[in-house]
């Protein structure tokens, strides 16, 4: 199942690592075991998207990587402090116009006025919602939110990008327009991201590289290199090696279901 | 908490349900079902004060018409109406304020530590199961008969919703933005000022409106009491049901009513102006 990618994806034994888990424990007070024995590695511009049954720990993996929680056992090393995290409510302030939200993030990290309005500025462009600067987060459709988080995000430059299930919650159509974009971005800015969906094809579309938990306690249980060029054309989705690809991931997904 | 009277979160499933969904429209203008309702009490009023009153017992209940000519027409009267008004006005807006800014930080107080809400809330708890009618006489005791008195019955009567409200609007803020903040490492007074108090404010509202009434209840009430000084409205209501001075005490009371309705429209205006935009209120 490993195939060569296209892209220059740095050499795997050189490549530093961007963030990195090492026999990972996540036990929660309750006794609930969230995760065990994760090791995963993830180098600069890799785009890594996580699959995996509800409950199996996915989001975890996110929250120990931003350092919201920490493991209780193993290892998380993260090589950057410019981390974007996109939830998966948009969790915008209501109060703020779209500009003032898209501010936020540079505001809580002290950048003086002028280059903040210069950064939201950019990253409102770069995520196409030019024009909608004025608007309050209540007139905003959902996908129009979902953009506007990611824009905020995109403020600080981030070198690795965590996404929990950030397009879950949208209909199909703005789904497949948000990950277009998202493979536009990705291919301009160049970031490491870890990505968690519920959707197979999502995964496979958005990322270079493929990961496969199984239930609870959740644990790897397959990898999957994603040949496709970046970026992605869309009618890759139609392809024979696309359905093939994410065919042998919900065949491993099943797989994991009932180990 | 016990007595909140603004119900959030249901934004999403209203907005949705009602709507598209509005009712049956009718055919009869807004304003005429009320209207309707107004002749009929009119009408009962001047039964009652005709027919089921003789004269001599008509001051009980004297007809509508007869306290605009006794009173309200009367300018003395009603110049000693209006300044009655406008003092009660004053010791209630005084009330407020202090009430505002004593429960607003109360509350915030109580939402930085965990420590401060248990030691503290109980209190507030305890504030408004008080009858404060019963610390009244305690309070001419302490602070004398006169204005300070009734500005303080004010202080007491409109303190709890603002600590309730505020309270609740801090922590209702939403776990994803406490969290994002959190993870770009926002200080403590950082997210009270651009996360908790911002998300409070449609609730801190709310608790203004509730607490201008009774704020204004506060008002004529320490009036009956504290009589030292100049009267206000209810030192003025309490003189004319003493000398029996019907269409005087009628007209009053009507003053008290539309003082009470104005001071509520004013912070619904004032609530709509500040977070109207934004929130996405419940209550149409």
């Amino acid at each position: 199942m490993p195939v060569q990618t296209a892209e220059p994806l740095i050499a795997a034994t050189t490549a530093p690592t961007i963030v990195g888990f090492s026999s990972v424990e996540m036990k929660y007070p309750d006794g609930t075991i969230a995760l065990s024995g994760v090791d995963l590695d993830i180098a600069p511009g890799e785009f890594v998207s996580v699959v995996g049954p509800s409950g199996c720990g996915k989001s975890t993996l996110l929250r120990l990587a931003s350092g919201l929680e920490h493991a209780s056992s193993g290892e998380v090393d993260v090589a950057t402090d410019r981390i974007g995290y996109v939830f998966q409510d948009a969790t915008l302030l209501p109060w703020r116009s779209v500009e003032r939200n898209v501010e936020l993030l540079a505001e809580l990290h002290g950048v003086p006025s002028a280059e903040r309005k210069a950064k939201a500025k950019a990253a409102i462009g770069l995520t196409d919602l030019t024009g909608f600067e004025k608007h309050l987060p209540k007139q905003l459709s959902g996908g129009m939110k979902m953009r506007t988080s990611l824009a905020r995000a995109l403020t600080l430059d981030p070198e690795l990008f965590l996404f929990d299930e950030p397009f879950g919650a949208l209909d199909e159509i703005t789904r497949e327009r948000l990950n277009d974009e998202l493979i536009r971005l990705f291919a301009e800015r160049r970031f490491a991201g870890l990505f968690i969906t519920h959707s197979v094809s999502e995964a496979v579309y958005l990322s270079t590289r493929v990961v496969v938990m199984s239930g609870r306690p959740g644990g790897i249980v397959a990898e999957f290199e994603v040949p496709f060029p970046m970026p992605r054309d869309p009618e890759i989705r139609y392809s024979a090696e696309f359905a093939a690809l994410t065919g042998e991931v919900h065949h491993a997904l099943r797989k994991g279901y009932s180990a | 908490m016990t007595t909140t009277v603004w119900a959030p979160k249901t934004e999403v499933e209203t907005k949705s349900i009602v709507k598209p969904a509005a009712r049956r429209k009718s055919r009869v203008p807004s304003f005429v079902p009320p209207l309707i309702v107004a002749t009929a009490v009119l009408a009962v009023w001047y039964l009652v004060s005709y027919v089921f009153l003789d004269q001599t017992r008509r001051f009980l209940l004297p007809p509508p018409h007869e306290i605009f000519t006794g009173a309200i027409f009367v300018p003395d009267i009603l110049a000693d109406i209006g300044l009655a008004s406008l003092r009660t006005t004053i010791v209630a807006l005084i009330g407020l304020l202090i009430a505002i800014v004593l429960g607003v930080a109360w509350a915030v107080a109580m939402s930085q530590a965990r420590w401060l809400e248990t030691s503290l809330f109980p209190y507030a708890v305890i504030l408004q199961c008080i009858p404060i009618l019963a610390l009244v006489p305690l309070i001419g005791f302490w602070f004398g008969f006169e204005y300070p008195a009734r500005v303080i019955v004010c202080v007491m009567i409109a303190l709890f919703p603002m600590v309730s409200n505020t309270l609740f609007g801090i922590q209702s803020v939403d776990p994803g933005q406490r969290e994002l903040f959190r993870l770009h490492g926002a200080a403590r007074w950082t997210v009270l000022r651009k996360l908790e108090f911002p998300n409070a404010l449609p609730a801190i509202f709310a608790g203004m409106r509730i607490s201008a009434g009774l704020a204004v209840v506060g008002a004529i009430v320490g009036d009956f009491f504290f009589r030292r000084g100049e009267p206000g409205l209810g030192a003025l209501i309490s003189n004319y049901q003493a000398q029996i001075q019907s269409e005087e005490l009628f007209a009053a009371i009507i003053a008290a009513s539309l003082l009470g309705i104005v001071i509520f429209a004013a912070f619904g205006w004032l609530s709509r102006a500040v977070v109207g935009t934004w929130y996405e209120s419940s209550d149409r």
